[in-house]
């Protein structure tokens, strides 16, 4: 477990450091600025999926905030 | 029900990302009502069906601050496996009410016949900006059903850095579930049907169910990073933990015990021989759960690819991985076909154990050993594949999806006897179909 947490950490840090030599200025956002590139650009559907698999396997959440709420498992 | 939570976040994220140089195209107008609906028809092949109608109201309450609703009804009927082995005779089950039995043939995978329930969700979450470059979603959720109530509150903050080509999001979420199932929650192995008049007792007279409900708690924390790469592409980094305490066993559960020789359940009821021995699960009564997920989503020329990648580890020795790659692929203007293709590992818990071979099994009430048959706690893969095709209209816009699903795992490498004759983990296989329309 702590293994793991060194790497999270790590990819955590590197990303962050990363980030600051990326992106784009605000009139270059044309195409980001879609609703399809938007990173859940299908919430309902994004849901219904989320909900098929949490009463189906051992997982769930990591997009963001994951488990509970339902009785199927 | 965390699945608006889930909304909100990625909500929170996109929103900050669209709102300098604009999600004008998502933009409304300050009092509008943006209202859409969904449609799920879920079937099993001689299991689960389940319909599950989402209706989603978001009022844009000024400029950058939104109040979403949400209403889901989940409905679901059919036959879910209960945990027993299947063998080379007949057997019934009686239903956790202890009223009729179900009847599985030589051969056939046991099954719950009395799967069946009416779930209720409703989820609120409230988007606003409380400084410069920093928004807040509030949300809350609330589900329930006949043996099953939940309630969550979660706050997620999201701030633009970076000339906003960085988010940074960190959320929390506390929840609190109460389970009250029927007839009350069974006792940790608990040993059931061997003999014929009285189900809440085993042979020595000890109660199999305690007639008691009980809660569980979770807590989710998540932070995030959202970043723009060039003028067409960006990733989201994220990690979760995930902690749930108290009764996380699923009372409905059985595990077969089997004869140490012939790897025949056991059949000790004589008023009922067809009862074959089974006794009730156990699970540990906490996990936690670590999860890194990461998402790279590229315009390309109209279409846009989107890929994602989940790892997950649990201290109930579970270990996951999951790949999801979608291609919209637009064409005619207002039109897309978007293909999609999941697939997803599990290794198996700790403390999964298909069945017991008699003389192992744990002593009646013993909940400091965990064991449970759920082939959901088993070592398996999934596939995911299918097809959308959607229109996005100026007023209005559609979409309809049909996805395959299929679990597949190996046979438990314990097995002996008639056991090894028996398919143990059959795969499960579903058709799903998506209808979503924003009004």
């Amino acid at each position: 477990m702590r293994k793991h947490m060194l790497w999270i950490a790590v990819i955590a840090s590197s990303t962050l450091t990363a980030c600051s030599s990326m992106g784009v200025d605000p009139w270059q956002r044309q195409n980001l600025a879609k609703p399809e590139m938007a990173l859940d650009s299908s919430p309902l559907n994004t849901a219904l999926d989320d909900h098929i698999y949490f009463s189906k396997e051992a997982s769930s959440g990591g997009r963001s905030f994951g488990g509970g709420g339902c009785g199927c498992n | 029900m965390k699945k608006n939570i889930r909304l909100s976040l990625a909500a929170a994220s996109c929103a900050l990302l669209g709102s300098h140089g604009a999600m004008a195209e998502d933009k409304h107008d300050v009092g509008d009502w943006d209202i859409s609906a969904a449609l799920l028809f879920y079937s099993e092949p001689d299991r689960v069906t389940a319909t599950e109608p989402v209706i989603s109201a978001k009022k844009q309450i000024d400029t950058d601050e939104t109040l979403t609703l949400k209403l889901t009804l989940d409905t679901l009927t059919g036959a879910s496996a209960n945990g027993a082995v299947p063998t080379n005779r007949p057997q019934s089950f009686t239903s956790p009410s202890g009223g009729t039995s179900a009847y599985t043939a030589a051969g056939e995978t046991p099954l719950d016949e009395s799967f069946k329930d009416t779930r209720v969700a409703v989820n609120a979450a409230w988007e606003k900006p409380i400084a410069k470059d920093l928004t807040m979603v509030l949300g809350t959720n609330f589900s329930t059903e006949y043996d099953y109530t939940s309630f969550a509150v979660s706050s997620t903050f999201a701030k633009d850095i970076n000339n906003s080509n960085t988010t940074l999001m960190a959320g929390l979420s506390l929840g609190m579930d109460m389970i009250e199932p029927v007839n009350g929650k069974p006792v940790a192995f608990g040993t059931l049907q061997t003999q014929g008049d009285d189900d809440d007792e085993d042979d020595d007279g000890n109660k199999v169910k305690n007639g008691s409900d009980d809660t569980k708690s979770l807590v989710d924390i998540v932070v995030g990073v959202t970043q723009v790469i060039d003028q067409n592409s960006l990733f989201q980094l994220s990690y979760s933990l995930s902690s749930s305490s108290g009764y996380l066993t699923d009372p409905y559960k059985f595990i077969s015990v089997v004869d140490p020789t012939t790897g025949i359940p056991l059949f000790e009821n004589n008023a009922q021989p067809d009862l074959p021995t089974v006794v009730y699960e156990n699970r540990p009564d906490s996990r936690l759960k670590h999860s890194v997920f990461g998402q790279y989503k590229r315009y390309i020329g109209g279409d846009v690819l989107d890929t994602s990648y989940r790892f997950m580890v649990d201290d109930w020795g579970i270990t996951s991985n999951t790949i999801d790659v979608k291609y919209r692929w637009k064409f005619a203007d207002t039109q897309y076909l978007q293909p999609h293709v999941r697939v997803y590992q599990q290794s198996a818990a700790d403390f999964y154990t298909p069945f017991f071979i008699d003389g192992q099994q744990p002593t009646v009430g013993d909940t400091n050993s965990e064991a449970s048959a759920d082939y959901r706690l088993g070592e398996f893969m999934a596939y995911t594949v299918g097809l959308e095709y959607g229109q996005d209209n100026p007023s209005n816009s559609w979409s309809v999806a049909l996805e395959y699903y299929l679990q597949t795992g190996d046979e438990p490498s314990q097995a002996f006897g008639e056991l090894k004759n028996q398919e143990l983990y059959p795969d499960v296989d579903a058709l799903m179909l998506r209808v979503v329309y924003d009004f």
